[in-house]
């Protein structure tokens, strides 16, 4: 299948330093939280962005999902903050 | 007729009013957000998610159509560098009646806050600070569940 794209908003991106990128797509029963477990074990901005997870909020090809939902076929992962907009 | 509007260029809340007066209902209401000037804000930075803000914003339009009899909605959000005075949203509701405008613009105005991808980031003289979501916000957006 193909590969992940996965975005990041706000300070997530400001932290990892990139607004997109692509992964190797995760095994069949990785969530939204095992992914994010996993990006923020490769260390530096990474872990600094994902330290809080109970701060992020994501969405899975453009639909707001909770962290536990599987990321099944979608092709796009957002990363973010709880937004601030109005 | 509803209509959504992302964009980076100011907007002019008379022109809205009279589209949405012209709807044929008896009551317009709308709420404008203005950019505060406090605390020596120099400017007000607002990212969005390009892909997903207009699907999301009309899915929040189409909620508030399909519970309250509305003859037109009017939302604009603005995304970029916004200086102290300047507009950063419009929400505009037409109906028969006043309940149902004024219900439905404060219904769209409090889940565009805790719903819609946009992100704050403010800018003073010396440091930038990204705005943090608040918890009466989310509790405004959650108190129209039902």
């Amino acid at each position: 299948m193909a590969d992940l794209t996965l975005v990041y908003f706000a300070w997530v991106r400001e932290a990892i330093g990139r607004d997109e990128e692509r992964v190797e797509r995760p095994a069949a029963d990785a969530t939204v939280a095992t992914l994010i477990a996993a990006l923020a074990a490769r260390g530096g901005g990474y872990a600094e962005a994902f330290a809080r997870p109970d701060r992020l909020r994501a969405a899975l090809d453009q639909h707001f999902v909770p962290m536990d939902s599987p990321i099944g076929d979608a092709k796009e992962l957002a990363i973010f903050p709880p937004v601030t907009g109005g | 007729m509803n209509r959504v509007s992302i964009q980076a260029e100011d907007f002019d809340p008379a022109v809205e009013l009279a589209a949405l007066e012209a709807s044929g209902g008896g009551g317009v209401a709308s709420f404008t957000g203005i950019v505060r000037g406090e605390g020596g804000l120099v400017a007000l930075e607002l990212e969005h998610y390009p892909a997903m803000t207009m699907a999301q914003v009309e899915r929040i339009v189409a909620e508030a159509s399909d519970r309250w009899p509305l003859l037109g909605v009017r939302v604009i959000h603005r995304f970029g560098r916004l200086e102290p005075g300047e507009r950063i949203v419009f929400v505009g509701t037409a109906s028969r009646h006043r309940t149902a405008a004024l219900e439905a613009c404060a219904f769209l105005i409090d889940w565009l806050k805790s719903r819609a991808p946009f992100w704050k980031k403010e800018h003073f003289a010396d440091r930038t600070e990204w705005v943090e979501a608040r918890v009466e916000d989310d509790a405004k957006a959650e108190s129209w569940k039902r």
